[in-house]
This record gives structure tokens, C-alpha cells and sequence, in this order.
């Protein structure tokens, strides 16, 4: 393993920033995998640490195939991190929306262009990636529909769902987007948390991108082949919106199984503690998402449920 | 009268209130709509609206349509300080058309475009962040600037910024109401946080000269209507910080410049020594110039309108 700082940047008076990558192997430009880039991406974070802990004991072992390039990123913006905020820390920025970067640009385009200039070229692209409303997934591989994407690659991971969805304008500017429009295969894992570790779900995120090259013939690691992934698109999944606001009750999260009729949420009253509302399933189904903050505003989304 | 186009329901004791303001009088159906409050902290147009609004309280005979004015796109985000919305992730400005399905704010983006569609005209009024100032300046899209520029140029603001079509910028505001044959113009001007009220008095002179343009408005107008620069008759050079540092400013904003004059100097406190002296690349006006001091590397310093062509090196 080779510890490389990819870019750096003086600030006028913090320590300077800095985004090292982990290179292991040598040869064709195999994987890279990227973790957190907002500042509170720390189950991210910690996911793609443990994916670095596993590839130096594989190295060890000489389990990394000959003739293969992997390249871990952990970290693109511990400046945010390291003082709790989640977009860049001078002008909040998202350098999640800024590739493929501009070198000349403002500094996140710089950032980003930095980043993608080491991680462009490769076969495989991994993005350990969270999501723009709050609430917890079932671990699931996330692919945009450009025409360039490879589903059955994605079902490699063995995650339960590999969900294809249509990229929205905002999209294009997001990793996932360029490295499919500049050749590489791209794939963002949601493993359900975002400012919190859940080791649980941690696990099966790290797991799947070892799982993933195992099956590519770039790491050699006996494994079990994890989910035969099922292929959802957007119209698949049914959502739920909340008809009142209030303190939010769950009682079913995401993993359950429901059926129609099932009371999944209450919302309550601040003041009184009364019932406002009972959110019941209209389907049976697996939930995918589901929305764990304690309040919830009205006609948010709450749920989103994968029809049986 | 107050009307509200979007009410729900925040968890505790509150709603979250979008509204406009009707000016009517008349028997003439053109319709303008002024929204701003976007960007929580993107204040200008606040003057502006109470200006208008103030205004045509006080001439309301010479009113033939309706005036729409939308202070806040953004209450939530204008009574916070909050640039974006608070708890949510994503630029309001990124999200129309929005989603009837969506999320709370997608669905509020498209209740927006609901509201907005088939005015006769949408002037957006943002004012840059809390970083950079901005002279009086319309921003149009290459694609509809054909349409657009007769309008920008009633509207008393120094400069005409046409600029290409990126898709990023397709979930705008102002692209989303032209794509639906809604004319919408976009216009920046002053510094986030702050209002300056010449910049304010200034557009509404403008937007009232337009509104006589549109056989809208009868009354009285400024005689003295700004023509504004056309970015196509030259070239926008760009200046970013080569170095992180604190910016010490050399000349002020709107000011014309030379090639090699001295804009700024980033230095550093500690050691006592500037790190980069920043020049002007052009002959030009700068119409953005950064006020607020802290720099990293690429942070935006400055925009010159020339009609030179920008050289690689300052």
C-alpha cells in the first residue's frame, strides 16, 4: 500500500487541506473507491477505513490479484468534518455538485477537479455516498440512468436492491454522473446512515465492495455471494407522505416488511401528545426508506415502499 | 391583498408560509411578477419590493394590470439568516420545476411554478451571496436571450450577462418559467446580507419604465434610464485567488480599470508579506468584486467586463 497526498491546499490559518489516497497494486487502472465527501458523512468515512483495513491485510496476504490498481480515497473533506459541517466550511459549497471540477475555477471546482483527475481512468468507480432528504435505507446499490450504465455489474455487490434511477438537472454535476460520462463504471452505495455509525450496516456496505471485487477477479477472499439484488427503478417504489406535521412515532423502519393495513407511524401533537395522524401501508412490501428524524414536517416523505 | 400560495405544516405550531402581494387596478390583464428571497440571505430585493409596492400604493390610478410581488421563496431561510432552507439539503435554486410528489420543498418549488406561469413577465432578484458585490446586472441564458434583452434593457441595471446553457442551471428558477414560454429574467445586483438602496431605487425606476413599455403603467417615469453594457460585445475575464490568504482591496467596485492595475493584494498576517499582488489582466469595468476578506486558493476575486480578449496571465 502506498499513502499519497492527491491534493493540497494552504488556508490562511488552519493546518493545510489535504486529500490522501491509499493506492494498492499495480497495473490496469482497476477501482477507485470514493468516501466521504461532505463533513458528515462519517459512516462513510469509517466504511471506507474499514475497507482500507482489509485491503493492507489482503495486500499481506497476497490476495490482491497481479496486474490491478485500487485506489481508496477515505476522505475529501475532513475541513468540514473536523468542525461539523456538512458542505465545504468557507462558503458551503457541495463539492459533490461541482464535478467534473474546473482547475481554475473556485475552489471546490478546484477540489473536485483534483479529485477527479485521480480517479477518472478507472475501470470501476465506488462512491460511498448519502442521501439529500434524512432517514435510513436498506443498503442497496444507487446507479443513474445515462445508457452507459452496467446493472448486472451492480447486482455483483450482493445488495439486497440496485436501484436505477433518471438523473435530474442538479444531477450532472455529481461523481457518480462523470464517471459514467467519462468511461468508468460507476456505482454509489447507501449503506442507511449518514452522521452516525451503524457498524451493522457499515459492515454490509464494506463487505459489498469486497464482495464486488472478489467477483471482478481483483481481490482473491473467500466469500458467500451475499443477495441475488433485485432491480427497482423510481416507479417501483411507493411513497408516503406525512398529511400532518408533528412529532414523528415509528414504528416500522426500513427492512420491515409490511402489509397493506400495517400501522408503520404516528404523528403527534407537540403540545398535547394527541394522535394527529396514523400512517397505515397501502401495499405490501419491503420499507426501502424511512424517514428517523424525531419531527416531521407535513407533506414530506416518510416512507418509500418496494411493492412485493 | 395577501395572498398565500403555499401553507403547511411545520412540526411544531407553526406553518411554512409562502406569499404574494396583489397590486390590481385596471381593466388591462398583463400580468409582472417580482420574486426574490430565494437565498435566505440574499436581501436586495427586499427594498425593492417594499419600493414597488410603496410606490404604486401611491399612484395606484395609473396602474392598467397586476402586480405580483413575492418577497420570500424562502421565508424560513430569509428569517434565519439561512442561505438555503433550513433542513434541507439541497439549493432552492436547483430544484424547479420541482415535483408534485416530491419532497415538502419539491412540491413547494412546483406550487411556485404553478403560481408563476403565464405572467406576461418574472424578474428573479438575487443579490450575489455574502462573498462578492454585484453591479446592477441581468443574467439570461444564450437560449432565450433574443426575447429576453429588449426587456433587460429597460430596467435601468449597467450590464447584460448572456451566458451559455448549462444543464446544471436547467433546474433554475428563471429557466424553468422560460422553458414554459414564461419570460423570466434574472437580475443580480449588491451583496448578500446587506441592502443597498441606490441599487434598489434604480431597478424600480427600471421595472416601472418597463411596466410603461407594457402599456402597464401610465404614471410618471425616471428620465434617466441606465443603457446597459452587452456581454457579447466583449469578454468576462475571471479572477481567482492564486493563494489562500486575507485580501487587502486596491480599487473599488463598478470602477473602470487598466491592464496591470493593482485590484488587491492577498497577504499573509503572520509573516507580514503579500503573497499575491492581483492585477487586472484587461482594459475593463470590474462589475463583481470580493469584499469579504478570507481567501483560499480559487475563491472568486473579482469579474471584468472588457472588450479585449482576457490573456492567460495577470
Amino acid at each position: 500500500m502506498k499513502q499519497e497526498i492527491l491534493f493540497q491546499m494552504k488556508s490562511p490559518y488552519r493546518d493545510d487541506f489535504k486529500i490522501q489516497g491509499f493506492r494498492f497494486g499495480e497495473g490496469e487502472k482497476s477501482v477507485a473507491i470514493v468516501g466521504a465527501m461532505r463533513g458528515d458523512e462519517i459512516q462513510q468515512q469509517f466504511t471506507c477505513s474499514q475497507v482500507v483495513k482489509n485491503l493492507i491485510e489482503l495486500e499481506k496476504e497476497g490476495r490482491i490479484l497481479p496486474g490491478h490498481e485500487i485506489l481508496v480515497i477515505p476522505s475529501a473533506n475532513h475541513f468540514s468534518m473536523n468542525i461539523n459541517k456538512r458542505f465545504w466550511a468557507m462558503d458551503n459549497t457541495d463539492i459533490n455538485r461541482m464535478f467534473p471540477g474546473y482547475d481554475k475555477g473556485e475552489t471546490t471546482q478546484r477540489i473536485a477537479a483534483a479529485l477527479f483527475e485521480e480517479v477518472r481512468g478507472f475501470k470501476y468507480g465506488i462512491q460511498l455516498a448519502s442521501f439529500y432528504m434524512p432517514g435510513e435505507f436498506i443498503p442497496h446499490v444507487r446507479m443513474m440512468d445515462t445508457g452507459f450504465q452496467n446493472v448486472k455489474l451492480a447486482k455483483k455487490f450482493g445488495l439486497p436492491y440496485v436501484l436505477v434511477r433518471k438523473p435530474k438537472p442538479y444531477d450532472t454535476a455529481v461523481l457518480n454522473y462523470n464517471w459514467q460520462i467519462f468511461d468508468t463504471q460507476a456505482f454509489s452505495i447507501y449503506s442507511g446512515d449518514t452522521d452516525t455509525i451503524n457498524k451493522e450496516s457499515a459492515k454490509i456496505a464494506w463487505l459489498s465492495i469486497l464482495r464486488f471485487l472478489n467477483s471482478m477477479k481483483i481481490i482473491k477472499k473467500d466469500m458467500h455471494d451475499g443477495f441475488n439484488s433485485s432491480i427497482l427503478h423510481d416507479h417501483d417504489l411507493e411513497t408516503i407522505k406525512s398529511n400532518q406535521a408533528g412529532i414523528l412515532y415509528s414504528q416500522r423502519g426500513a427492512k420491515d416488511e409490511v402489509k397493506e393495513g400495517d400501522l408503520l407511524a404516528k404523528i403527534l401533537d407537540p403540545f398535547t401528545g394527541a394522535v394527529r395522524s396514523e400512517i397505515y401501508s397501502p401495499i405490501d412490501g419491503t420499507i426501502f426508506f424511512a424517514h428517523d428524524k424525531p419531527l416531521i414536517h407535513q407533506n414530506t416523505v416518510m416512507y418509500k415502499i418496494v411493492k412485493f | 391583498m395577501i395572498k398565500t400560495i403555499i401553507s403547511e405544516g411545520l412540526p411544531v405550531d407553526e406553518q411554512l408560509l409562502i406569499r404574494k402581494k396583489v397590486v390590481q387596478n385596471g381593466t388591462g390583464s398583463k400580468r409582472i411578477c417580482i420574486v426574490t428571497g430565494t437565498h435566505g440571505d440574499e436581501l436586495e430585493g427586499q427594498y425593492v419590493c417594499f419600493e414597488l409596492i410603496r410606490r404604486l400604493n401611491e399612484n395606484i390610478q395609473f396602474l392598467d394590470g397586476t402586480v405580483e410581488v413575492y418577497p420570500a421563496l424562502n421565508p424560513l431561510g430569509v428569517d434565519s439568516v439561512t442561505r438555503g432552507i433550513p433542513t434541507f439539503d439541497l439549493d432552492m435554486n436547483r430544484i424547479f420545476p420541482g415535483d408534485q410528489n416530491g419532497h415538502l420543498i419539491e412540491h413547494t418549488a412546483y406550487e411556485i411554478i404553478q403560481d408563476l406561469k403565464a405572467a406576461d413577465m418574472v424578474i428573479d432578484i438575487h443579490a450575489s451571496n455574502i462573498f462578492l458585490r454585484e453591479m446592477p446586472q441581468a443574467r439570461i441564458n444564450v437560449q432565450m436571450s433574443k426575447k429576453l434583452i429588449p426587456f433587460a434593457n429597460l430596467l435601468n441595471i449597467d450590464f447584460i450577462w448572456i451566458h451559455d446553457a448549462a444543464t446544471v442551471l436547467e433546474s433554475t428558477l428563471a429557466h424553468s418559467l422560460n422553458v414554459i414560454k414564461t419570460p423570466t429574467i434574472v437580475v443580480e445586483m449588491g451583496i448578500g446580507m446587506r441592502i443597498t438602496r441606490d441599487y434598489g431605487n434604480r431597478l424600480v425606476d427600471g421595472i416601472f419604465n418597463m411596466m410603461k413599455k407594457m402599456k402597464m403603467w401610465s404614471g410618471p417615469i425616471s428620465k434617466d434610464i441606465s443603457k446597459p453594457m452587452l456581454s457579447t460585445t466583449g469578454e468576462v475575464c475571471f479572477m481567482n485567488a492564486d493563494a489562500s490568504g486575507i485580501i487587502i482591496p486596491s480599487v473599488s467596485h463598478s470602477v473602470n480599470v487598466k491592464k496591470g492595475d493593482l485590484l488587491c493584494q492577498i497577504v499573509d498576517p503572520f509573516e507580514g508579506v503579500v503573497l499575491q499582488n492581483v492585477l487586472s489582466p484587461v482594459d475593463g469595468v470590474v462589475f463583481t468584486l470580493r469584499t469579504y476578506p478570507v481567501v483560499y486558493e480559487g475563491s472568486l476575486i473579482a469579474r471584468i467586463f472588457s472588450k479585449t480578449p482576457c490573456s492567460e496571465s495577470l
